[in-house]
């Protein structure tokens, strides 16, 4: 590749390796640049460790049960020495994880930086504006338990935005959602990471959602498997 | 980090008074006890306690009614599960035992000694149609037996409920239907395929509360004086009467007796571990045999029958005791009083209200300190990802299985020592010991299955472990950490012994005050105490429930 993609904000694992306590290589020295508005894909059977490897990433992994090292960067910023909620990373996962002791408009409150938007009145219209634009107009006080499932992805997704991540790690996002709905959560989430330009990795075991991201595919096929770099 | 010290902590604070104590109550048990001049080894103690009147029935009563209470609240939770546990009317049942959980060991005793004595409800229900008696019958003996029948009854309508809560716990791990539905296939009628195939794994996982049902009914104290045999009294109650006694001499053999009784809960212990081997081996065999017999499944349903009016038996008791705090003039055989009455009320609303306040306030000392000690622990635990074994478990039983008068008397001592014995802040301390086991039993497994992808989600938003606990675990755990501390709550309200020791005899609750009314107060008096009693804890455990229900009603995520 020309230039330095990584200058620029990439997601950048490097040699990152991740073996369960009980002696299982899971992910060998993974190399892997995502340039920003790019979505990657990690792809393979379900239990071989992709979920575990987005764990790494966003660090929440349980270093009690698997033992993982590598340097995770953003840009030329490494970021996997830092804890979780330095790292400004987003993460959607299986289900929309809204929290259900908020209304629409407290979840995404939840993760607008406060040191932007001081204001009470000024983040209240941050976030109508983004439901807005997300054709959720009027959504603000409602509760999230009564969403639609595709309303729920839509408002986990601009829950994340909102947070101003560097990168967005998806783990399965669209696993559970029925095949009308899929592609149309699916183009939204793509969407809106290429308009803000973020680097996104997507890990997956539906080929489909591989090629509709439309970004370099790596396949973890298992133990003591080497993937091609990136 | 404060909170990588919560472990330690609440070790010091549960192990520390059982430990120190223990060896506290063991050194006067040889002599030792500088205060009242005593520092040679002697063997007086023990010499005292052999020979003291009544001492071997003593002894008997205690090993006796500790066992056969263990045993038929065992029999009878597990029977009403094997009965129920295929009926729809299991959750009401639940429902149904909350106010015997809830109502505090002295208070079911004081309401079934009302229905139990001679000139109580059930003979008054059955006179004079049935047995023609116009007066109670005389030569009758009911409550205070000797042979300790009436403490077993009594405590049995607390342990069952409490058995059968635990195994509603246990039941929630184990695929309950799934197996039932496998030894049905086989032609098992429903209540014998539980005895065959659920009990076993369930029991695995009540072990640890049914020894601290048999710790507890071998060397419960309140309850003993309120039904128990008077003359001679079970061990601890002889125990307790020496300690609080005015001949200090009487230390000695006190401690002889708190010392016996610790040995012999471990023994009992030992002996129930030893037994469940070969039991085990005959029921393996009786799997094995194969029997179609239909005696498994008519025993089981009739120990279910009899856990079963057991309940409503606990239930009227605690009626009972409501309906003498409004008598007027409440003559035998009558079922109902004659005249009904809000004097009482009103006339010692002003001392039933300090006694209320007293506990009450006692009561939420030690619940706060407890939930912030296991929300701390329990906070600690999955920062570090860690996954406590059996021992911890074990260590957090250990107030509950080592029996109270075994180390209360010892941490009086040391009380004493500290210039502390009668303060607020040690009574508090001694009910703590108590109340953290039970907070932190009921609220752990909440919080260790919340889904750590709310946690996770929040912090890939920037939000620190601060903000994480604080605005999405404790709100989403909102309702189990209030039942917790409404458990705890209604432990501490139970406090009889504790509060006795470590207040020095000068801290009075609504159960100190019901025991010591117990012998001759006036009836209505008790009633109302005992109503308070039950009432406190009751209306935590409806706060805990109404007070989520209403922050998070707009939420039906919360529901």
């Amino acid at each position: 590749m020309s230039g330095d993609p990584a200058a620029a904000g990439a997601l950048v694992l490097a040699g990152v390796s991740i073996a369960s306590r009980d002696g299982r290589h899971l992910v060998d020295r993974l190399d892997l640049t995502v340039p920003p508005g790019i979505v990657a894909t990690v792809m393979g059977p379900s239990g071989i460790g992709k979920s575990t490897l987005l764990a790494y990433v966003a660090g929440f992994i349980d270093r009690r049960a698997f033992a993982a090292e590598g340097r995770v960067m953003i840009g030329h910023e490494r970021i996997d020495t830092l804890p979780a909620e330095a790292r400004h990373v987003g993460i959607l996962f299986q289900d929309p994880v809204l929290f259900p002791h908020l209304s629409v408009a407290g979840n995404l409150l939840f993760g607008l930086p406060r040191g932007r938007w001081r204001n009470r009145a000024e983040r209240r219209a941050r976030v109508s504006e983004a439901l807005e634009q997300a054709g959720l107009a009027g959504f603000e006080d409602r509760d999230p338990a009564t969403l639609s499932g595709g309303q729920k992805a839509r408002v986990s997704l601009l829950r994340t935005l909102l947070a101003e991540p560097r990168a967005l790690l998806l783990d399965e996002p669209f696993g559970k959602l029925d095949a009308a709905l899929r592609a149309d959560v699916r183009a939204f989430v793509f969407a809106h990471a290429r308009e803000r330009g973020l680097p996104a990795l997507l890990v997956t075991h539906d080929a489909e959602d591989g090629e509709a991201a439309g970004g370099p595919v790596v396949a973890l096929a298992g133990p003591g498997v080497r993937p091609p770099s990136g | 980090m404060l909170l990588r010290l919560a472990p330690a902590a609440t070790l010091a604070v549960l192990a520390g008074p059982v430990v120190l104590g223990l060896a506290f109550t063991l050194l006067p048990a040889f002599g030792f006890l500088p205060a009242l001049g005593g520092t040679d080894f002697s063997l007086d103690g023990w010499r005292m306690l052999f020979a003291a009147p009544g001492f071997a029935t003593a002894l008997a009563l205690t090993v006796g009614t500790g066992l056969a209470t263990t045993l038929l609240a065992l029999i009878l939770a597990a029977g009403l599960f094997a009965a129920a546990a295929h009926r729809p009317g299991m959750a009401r049942l639940r429902r149904l035992i909350v106010p015997l959980l809830a109502s505090p060991p002295s208070g079911v005793a004081l309401g079934f000694a009302f229905l139990a004595m001679p000139s109580g409800w059930l003979v008054r229900l059955l006179s004079p149609w049935a047995t023609g008696w116009q007066v109670p019958p005389a030569g009758l003996v009911t409550v205070g037996d000797p042979l300790g029948a009436s403490l077993v009854a009594a405590l049995l309508l607390k342990e069952v409920p409490y058995l059968a809560l635990m195994l509603f716990a246990a039941s929630a791990t184990v695929p309950v239907e799934r197996l039932t539905a496998a030894a049905r296939a086989l032609g098992r009628g429903p209540a014998t395929a539980w005895a065959m195939v659920v009990f076993p794994r369930l029991y695995r996982q009540v072990r640890l509360p049914v020894f601290a049902v048999l710790a507890f009914s071998m060397s419960v104290v309140d309850v003993a004086i309120i039904v128990g045999p008077g003359n001679p009294p079970p061990l601890a109650v002889l125990a307790t009467r020496w300690f609080q006694g005015y001949d200090l001499a009487l230390y000695y053999p006190a401690a002889a007796a708190a010392t016996l009784q610790f040995l012999l809960v471990v023994i009992a212990i030992l002996l129930w571990l030893a037994f469940e081997r070969p039991i085990a081996a005959l029921h393996r065999r009786w799997l094995a045999r194969g029997s179609r017999s239909r005696v498994p499944g008519t025993a089981a349903e009739v120990a279910g029958a009899l856990a079963g009016l057991l309940i409503v038996l606990g239930l009227l008791s605690l009626l009972a005791m409501l309906i003498w705090s409004f008598a007027g003039s409440w003559r035998f055989p009558a079922a109902l009083p004659d005249h009904w009455q809000l004097a009482l009320w009103r006339d010692e609303a002003g001392g039933a209200a300090a006694l209320a306040g007293t506990s009450a306030g006692i009561g939420l000392a030690a619940v706060a300190i407890a939930l912030v000690l296991t929300l701390a622990c329990l906070e600690n635990e999955q920062r570090h990802g860690l996954h406590p074994g059996a021992a911890v478990l074990w260590l957090i039983y250990l107030p509950l299985i080592v029996p109270q008068i075994a180390f209360l008397f010892g941490v009086q001592v040391l009380l004493i020592h500290a210039g502390l014995d009668g303060t607020p802040a040690a009574v508090v301390w001694a009910h703590l010991v108590f109340v953290l086991p039970f907070v932190f039993l009921s609220l752990a497994d909440a919080y260790r299955a919340l889904d750590p992808r709310y946690a996770m989600t929040a912090a890939a938003m920037g939000a620190g472990r601060w903000r994480v606990f604080l605005m999405v675990k404790l709100p989403l755990l909102a309702r189990p950490i209030l039942v917790a501390a409404a458990v705890g709550f209604a432990v501490s309200i139970a406090q009889y012994l504790p509060t006795l020791f470590a207040g020095a005899g000068r801290v009075a609750t609504l159960t100190t005050e019901a025991v010591t009314l117990s012998s001759g107060g006036d009836r209505r008096i008790l009633g109302l105490v005992a109503v308070l009693q039950t009432a406190l804890p009751l209306a935590a455990y409806g706060l805990a429930l109404a007070v989520p229900f209403l922050a998070f009603r707009r939420f039906r995520g919360m529901a």
